[in-house]
């Protein structure tokens, strides 16, 4: 029998010391399943690149979320319970949705998932919260409601909604010693998701070292610059060049938009496929990657209150330049004069071999 | 006073063995639902359902107070697949209580976006959420005679979608390794990209306002959409004898299947995609604009257009209680006395709804869910009529159909169908199809319904495209027209969510919002009995549903029972529960009463 034919390269690949994980993915706070829907968007990498194992060297994933699953109602909960169990090991817990506050009533629920076979009664999310986020690798706020409780969370509402560092402690780590990772965006944008989840794979498969969070545990890579560092528009707002009514292509601060102040890349790679975003596509950012959000950001088609004075004071220079760049784009918008057609050279260059002098 | 929904059946004189089960969650659906049930394994049908959702958010509540063109952003977050419908008809009630109307190329804009949202939503409900209840995995699971069928069985027109047996179009459809799964969530994310083009993100979008669009019109934006619209078209050419081929194909292995999630046709459309030649947003207009749609506005009761006057619609909806957490608003305020026409305003209009929640324990046989009990009130006979929405299309279809109205050229109501045309593409040449008024108001023909409506939706694009165009070539590329808050208004709006009708009612005062009630289409389908004891469609649909699923109870999936729950489409941000009891086991047969003759 001949011996198996190894190619060479295959040196190169390394096996994930973590076969395999499962993302128990709650969708049951207070949301809206945007941020599922989000995900089934996203290119880079898309879902089925993650779970068909597109990437190398990677663990195998399991999903369970209830958007896409195959599985049905206590079909698909017993993953839930074996995860409780200890016989999911290891499992990433993904939460989307805001946590609701179920202490400030005396019966019922505000959000809940699967019956207790004791009571007959809804298991509320918070209850699963607190039996998976003990067991999990790590627990991951998908979009800005489970991050800092979002829309629901907003002034007046009545379930006390928040997000899940209000929920488990904002100093809270997992047993394998990861913060709560948040992923915020209302919705999060698609790639700023699966690129997350992708980073995660490698840190569980040793590639990768402690994922970088910010203060507010967001990626650092993708939440460290602001919407106006990143939007195709600011050039407007250096020429003091401001819109006065949507429907513009100039800079819209002076119409509602948050964008120099606010953390979020969506301008700077698009929404998806680097098509569609927010102000650089005429939308005012109203804020929503932000733990103030939508409060802080509200109402949001008025004018920042910072951007009267910054507009006042880029709007002289603005002026000036844009005078003189007027001129200069004059210049560099004529020929040099020696492109004609005459019977002479002008080019600066004075032939002895040929010529008609 | 009568509240009849369903034809009364004569109860059978022996006492029948019921298995309670009950599901929680539903899985594949937006949301969470959950559905009890207790199955007659005997007689194979669902004796009895109930439907719960196990999720309260308070929108009517947090949003008083609030400056009313926040609307918008707002709701938008009711939902997160169809968040930009809640956004539109937002707008449309916004400019209502505003006083403007946006300049024609900000509503083809917007009509581009929401027809860009169907194509996006409908396609990847139908083929990687509804079809896997259709998929080789599922069917060997459930019913394998009828996959011994099927591998049997040629697709009639394997010629035009390429598979050549139903089985193929089955395996086709298993998640994630299924080629027609994978190309159907590829083409998702193409037509998403149609709708940011239009509206900036998806699904909170970016560049709606009241007044009209951030959007900026060049010719850049209008080619971006269109040549991916062309794909699309193409795309669809093949879909639809795709689905034709495995919807017809169930209904010939299991005869009687047409009794799957079948009820009384009782069809609500609100109307969608408006015309700005005839659309001005005020309420005194609002018939003929209404009818100017281009989806018609219609109630269909027992297959007969009731009316297709959205002041009628609007006048006629009750949200009635009876099984939900709320407590009465009989003595709250009084917010609109009268409609701007001077016709009265009920009580139990969502004008003068006053959410008040009142969480519970949960009691099937008293209160069970967050869902509250919208219905229709019919003038000619006083019912409050539990209309669904038959998860969108099926309902948009019919209204239109029947009304006759629509005319564009690459779509045509005739009265008893819709005709779409599709242009030439790159391989293909031009298709005319024909939706026709179904026999049923039944799962199967939901589903089939929506295959068709997306090409709907393509068609109405390819209109919208062209005057949009018109627009820019005239150098008409204002988006917006300014607009002053009033100190004191109201306003409505109506639109089609994916899933069905879409209203949202805003009483402003004092220059805040307060009062704000938004119907979507799921409240009208997955609400619980109301006050007079009448089901809501999901519980009816679901009742008297025969079981075909070859599984006994210990094995039992339920696959029929989600196959009819599916078909509207359910999107709630809420949950029904169906939750397992602990049922008595029967004796089981194995040989079902309907189903495949050996």
């Amino acid at each position: 029998m001949a011996a198996e034919n190894v190619p060479y390269g295959r040196v190169t690949q390394k096996p994930s010391p973590v076969a395999e994980v499962h993302i128990l993915w709650i969708t049951a706070g207070l949301g809206c399943d945007g941020d599922s829907v989000s995900v089934t968007a996203a290119t880079q990498p898309s879902i089925e690149d993650v779970l068909l194992g597109a990437i190398p060297g990677l663990p195998k994933v399991h999903l369970h979320n209830p958007v896409l699953a195959y599985e049905n109602g206590d079909d698909f909960l017993k993953f839930w319970y074996m995860a409780e169990k200890g016989q999911l090991d290891p499992f990433v817990l993904v939460v989307e949705g805001s946590i609701p506050n179920e202490k400030i009533k005396k019966e019922g629920y505000w959000a809940a998932l699967g019956t207790d076979p004791a009571t007959n009664q809804p298991i509320t999310t918070n209850e699963w919260i607190d039996r998976l986020a003990p067991k999990a690798l790590a627990v991951v706020g998908c979009g800005t409601c489970a991050t800092y409780g979002g829309i629901h969370a907003m002034e007046g509402n009545p379930t006390g909604a928040m997000g899940l560092a209000d929920y488990l402690g904002w100093d809270w780590k997992s047993m394998a010693g990861l913060p709560i990772v948040n992923v915020p965006g209302c919705p999060v944008q698609p790639d700023n998701f699966m690129e997350t989840v992708l980073y995660l794979l490698y840190q569980v498969a040793g590639l990768a070292p402690m994922i970088p969070l910010d203060d507010q545990l967001r990626p650092t890579w993708l939440f460290g610059k602001t919407v106006h560092e990143g939007c195709d528009r600011a050039g407007y707002y250096e020429q003091g060049d401001f819109a006065e009514v949507y429907g513009s292509h100039k800079c819209i601060v002076k119409l509602g938009c948050w964008g120099p102040v606010v953390n979020c890349n969506v301008p700077k790679r698009g929404w998806m496929a680097g098509i569609g975003g927010c102000p650089n596509v005429g939308g005012i950012c109203i804020g929503c990657t932000m733990p103030g959000f939508p409060d802080k950001f509200m109402p949001f088609m008025d004018e920042p209150p910072g951007a009267k004075l910054s507009s006042a004071a880029v709007g002289a220079y603005g002026r000036a330049i844009r005078a003189l760049r007027t001129m200069t784009q004059a210049t560099a918008n004529k020929e040099p004069k020696w492109r004609h057609p005459r019977a002479e050279l002008s080019t600066g260059y004075h032939p002895r071999t040929y010529g008609t002098m | 006073m009568s509240t009849i929904t369903a034809p009364t059946k004569d109860v059978p004189s022996k006492p029948r063995n019921l298995v309670e089960m009950n599901w929680d969650p539903i899985t594949r659906i937006v949301g969470s639902l959950g559905i009890f049930t207790k199955i007659d394994f005997d007689a194979k049908k669902v004796a009895e359902c109930h439907s719960t959702s196990s999720i309260f958010r308070g929108y009517s509540i947090f949003m008083k107070g609030k400056d009313p063109r926040d609307a918008h952003f707002i709701t938008s977050r009711i939902c997160g697949i169809c968040g930009d419908n809640h956004a539109t008809c937002a707008t449309y009630a916004q400019n209502m209580a505003f006083g403007v109307k946006p300049p024609p190329i900000a509503e083809w804009i917007v009509n581009l976006g929401e027809a860009a949202e169907y194509m996006f939503d409908h396609n990847i409900f139908q083929d990687n959420l509804v079809g896997v209840d259709f998929c080789e995995q599922m069917v060997k699971e459930t019913n394998p005679k009828v996959w011994a069928k099927a591998q049997s069985t040629p697709a009639p027109h394997s010629n035009l979608h390429g598979y050549k047996n139903i089985s193929d179009i089955m395996t086709a459809l298993n998640p994630f390794t299924g080629a027609f799964y994978r190309e159907a969530l590829v083409m998702s994310r193409m037509t998403r990209e149609m709708f940011c083009l239009m509206e900036g993100r998806h699904v909170h979008p970016s560049t709606l306002y009241p007044g009209g669009v951030g959007t900026v019109p060049t010719v850049q934006l209008f080619t971006d959409y269109l040549v991916r619209l062309m794909k699309y078209v193409e795309f669809m050419k093949k879909v639809v004898p795709l689905h034709d081929d495995l919807f017809d194909f169930f209904y010939a292995a299991l005869p009687g299947y047409e009794e799957v999630g079948r009820r009384r046709v009782l069809l609500a459309c609100w109307g969608s995609f408006n015309d700005p030649d005839v659309c001005d947003y005020t309420y005194k207009n609002m018939t003929n604009w209404g009818r100017g749609m281009f989806v018609t506005p219609g109630v269909v009761v027992d297959g007969k257009l009731v009316t297709t006057d959205l002041v009628d619609i609007n006048l006629n909806i009750r949200i009635l209680l009876g099984s939900s957490y709320y407590d009465d608003w009989k003595n709250s305020q009084t917010f609109v006395k009268t409609d701007p026409l001077g016709n009265p305003v009920d009580k139990n209009h969502p004008w003068n709804q006053t959410t008040i929640p009142r969480p519970q324990k949960r009691d099937f046989g008293g209160k069970y869910t967050w869902v509250m009990s919208p219905r229709w009130l019919d003038k000619r006979t006083g019912d409050h009529l539990a209309l669904d929405t038959g998860g969108g299309p099926i309902a948009r279809l019919w209204a239109t159909a029947l009304a006759g109205l629509v005319d564009i050229g690459y779509i045509k109501a005739t009265g008893s169908s819709v005709k779409m045309y599709l242009p030439k593409t790159t391989s293909l040449p031009e298709v005319e199809f024909e939706w026709k008024i179904p026999k049923w108001s039944n799962a199967i023909e939901r589903d089939r319904a929506r295959t068709y409506f997306q090409v709907y939706a393509a068609c109405a694009a390819l209109h919208f495209m062209e005057k949009a165009m018109a627009e820019l070539h005239a150098g008409h590329t204002k988006t917006w027209t300014e607009f002053k808050v009033p100190q004191d208004a109201i306003g409505c709006g109506f639109h089609e969510a994916v899933r069905g009708v879409l209203s949202h009612h805003v009483v402003i005062k004092d220059g805040k919002i307060a009062n704000y009630h938004p119907y979507p289409p799921t409240p009208w389908n997955a609400n619980p009995r109301d006050i007079y004891g009448t089901p809501g469609p999901y519980e009816d649909a679901v009742q008297n549903t025969p079981i075909f699923e070859e599984n006994g109870p210990d094995k039992f999936k339920g696959i029929d029972i989600m196959r009819a729950v599916r078909s509207f489409d359910p999107c709630l941000p809420c949950g029904v529960h169906m939750y397992l009891g602990n049922g008595k086991v029967l004796e089981t047969h194995h040989s079902p009463m309907f189903g495949l003759q050996p």
